[in-house]
């Protein structure tokens, strides 16, 4: 993905399956399928994908996103531990997990009851803000997020969709997937629809009608519809 | 009226340090009422297991002595079972540790060998351990094998081996045909700290475990791995944790420690390779590993405790007949209340008391 593309989207009734693939937790894909920063990597794995600048937010905050029953400043090195100085030959610095925390809380609002509570104990929308914030911190060249305000409520919804735009502004690739169309149609630049595995060519978002998506969504490429049908089979 | 177990919001960090001391009152208790049973008066009995141990020298010693192979595998252990991998073969580790390192003591025997010889014997117990506990875990990885399955099976083969060298290849000549190899020479014996006494260097040895693991778990990217892998799979996955490499590490070092204790047994308490060179350490370790709460200083604490009950039991047998076996009862039901009482920290009891109705329907 290109430096200078801003936010995409991707409409996506699977994107647990595509986060996945796309973060290299599943490695499915061919080198060549997933290019970060110009390089193919589609064969690496998660921590060698972040540390060439990708930067990864799973649907599912708890669980998946963080180890519940961990602290947050344990949950900041979950990702952190890839690509920055928060681990010094094989020692955690616990200082610097605890200042990501610190910005996480400050740059994105998160509110909680003491400085360094356990990932379960967050409201779902302050969590979700965490977790966005600790992937943002780390300045990445590329975010992958799968549906980023999905639970949260409208106060936090704004924060997060906002420090996306604020992202993909300062020149980083931001790719959303949700199944939330007025969401995608929000804030991304350009929209894409996955059908049966296939992505489609991707739309303007001025262009991207809710009819055009539809059709796409129903699996029917635009240009040629008499070839759209054997895609699906 | 009705008594139901409901989970709690939070897990309670205040049951998760008390459990343990709940679990030993109840022990406790089941005890003495086991006693009673047994026509033996239970305070006196009480008394002998845990009282009488701690007032001489000679059995505060012991206690170090049998606490220092239980804190070594336990800590080992509690490696594994953070990481979500269930050794339970420890015992049969143990063994082969034993078994591997002895091997050097025994070719060199007699040989003028230089002060090479018990750190050479060290390092071979620690890796053959290693190497058989890393049989079920690539069993595991490999295969999906049930580690505990595989790890509990091998304890017999391990165990079975060691009987046929000191019956066969290594019985000591002059022995009087006795299953067991000659004495040790004194290069290939642990040194005692206290002269004249039983405590040796191992009871060091299991120290610096316990410091190491307390390192390892609490300030390295490798112990936050391991308790990542064993509290959120999923996450961990995220974080880019391999899990099948974890299983094989925890495996691994579990094994290292679990033959480090076996020689170190043979070769300082016991003086020479012979069958029945473990009173049931591997086992037993699994109770102390969880008494103290997988935490290496727990361990140390629980390990302690649980050689007091080994020597407490050797009096009460002398003391007031009271069989061995009660020693093995008492643990095992240390350990299921421990289980059970572990439950409190994610669940909570509640009486729910039916609501009146207010319609005229009962009668």
């Amino acid at each position: 993905m290109p430096r200078k593309s801003s936010s995409r989207g991707v409409v996506d009734f699977r994107p647990f399956i595509t986060i996945l693939t796309l973060s290299g937790e599943r490695l499915a894909a061919d080198p060549g399928t997933v290019i970060i920063e110009g390089i193919a990597a589609g064969h690496l794995s998660i921590t060698q994908r972040r540390k060439l600048g990708a930067a990864f937010v799973p649907e599912e905050r708890l669980g998946h996103g963080t180890a519940p029953r961990m602290k947050l400043s344990e949950n900041a090195l979950l990702t952190g531990h890839a690509a920055s100085r928060m681990v010094r030959h094989g020692f955690i610095d616990t200082a610097a997990t605890l200042r990501t925390v610190d910005r996480a809380t400050e740059t994105f609002d998160v509110r909680k009851a003491k400085r360094d509570p356990e990932a379960a104990s967050l409201s779902g929308g302050n969590l979700q803000k965490f977790v966005v914030g600790r992937e943002i911190l780390r300045n990445p060249a590329v975010l992958v997020v799968s549906q980023p305000t999905w639970g949260v409520d409208a106060g936090a919804a704004a924060v997060i969709r906002q420090a996306l735009l604020d992202l993909a502004a300062g020149g980083a690739a931001v790719l959303v997937t949700s199944q939330d169309l007025d969401e995608l149609t929000e804030i991304a630049d350009r929209i894409a629809v996955m059908f049966h595995g296939r992505l489609s060519a991707p739309l303007p978002t001025a262009d991207a009608s809710r009819e055009k998506l539809g059709l796409l969504m129903g699996g029917s490429s635009l240009d040629q519809k008499d070839t759209a049908h054997a895609v699906g089979a | 009226m009705q008594l139901v177990l409901e989970k709690r919001a939070e897990r309670s960090n205040t049951i998760a340090l008390v459990s343990p001391l709940i679990a030993i009152a109840l022990t406790i208790v089941t005890m003495s009422i086991l006693f009673v049973i047994l026509g033996k008066n239970p305070i006196a009995a009480l008394g002998v297991y845990f009282i009488d141990p701690l007032t001489d020298s000679y059995s505060l010693q012991e206690i170090a002595v049998k606490a220092t192979p239980l804190v070594m595998i336990a800590v080992g252990l509690s490696l594994c079972y953070l990481a979500n991998a269930w050794n339970i073969g420890a015992e049969g580790q143990f063994l082969v540790g034993a078994v591997a390192g002895s091997w050097i003591a025994v070719k060199t025997q007699g040989t003028d060998a230089g002060h090479w010889v018990l750190p050479a014997m060290l390092l071979m117990g620690a890796a053959a351990g290693a190497l058989y506990a890393l049989i079920p875990a690539i069993c595991k990885v490999r295969f999906g094998a049930s580690e505990i399955l595989t790890s509990l099976m091998l304890v017999y083969v391990a165990d079975l081996f060691l009987d046929y060298l000191v019956r066969g290849p290594w019985r000591d000549p002059k022995g009087f045909n006795f299953p067991t190899t000659a004495e040790f020479d004194p290069v290939a014996t642990v040194p005692v700290l206290i002269e004249g006494g039983r405590l040796h260097l191992g009871a060091i040895i299991a120290l610096l475990v316990v410091a190491a693991a307390t390192v390892l778990l609490g300030r390295t990217i490798k112990g936050f791995e391991i308790r990542v892998v064993g509290a959120a799979p999923r996450a961990a996955r995220f974080g880019g944790f391999n899990s099948n490499q974890l299983i094989l590490l925890t495996f691994a070092i579990s094994g290292a420690l679990a033959g480090l204790a076996g020689i170190i047994e043979v070769a300082g308490p016991v003086g020479h390779l012979q069958p029945g060179i473990s009173p049931g350490y591997g086992f037993t370790a699994i109770i102390v590993a969880f008494l103290g709460r997988l935490n290496p200083i727990g361990i140390l604490i629980a390990g302690l405790f649980l050689a007091l009950t080994f020597i407490g039991g050797e009096q009460a047998q002398i003391a007031m007949k009271i069989p061995l076996d009660v020693t093995k009862v008492f643990q095992g039901i240390l350990l299921f209340y421990v289980l059970a009482c572990d439950s409190l920290i994610l669940y909570r009891f509640r009486l729910i008391f039916p609501s009146r109705k207010v319609s005229s329907g009962a009668a």
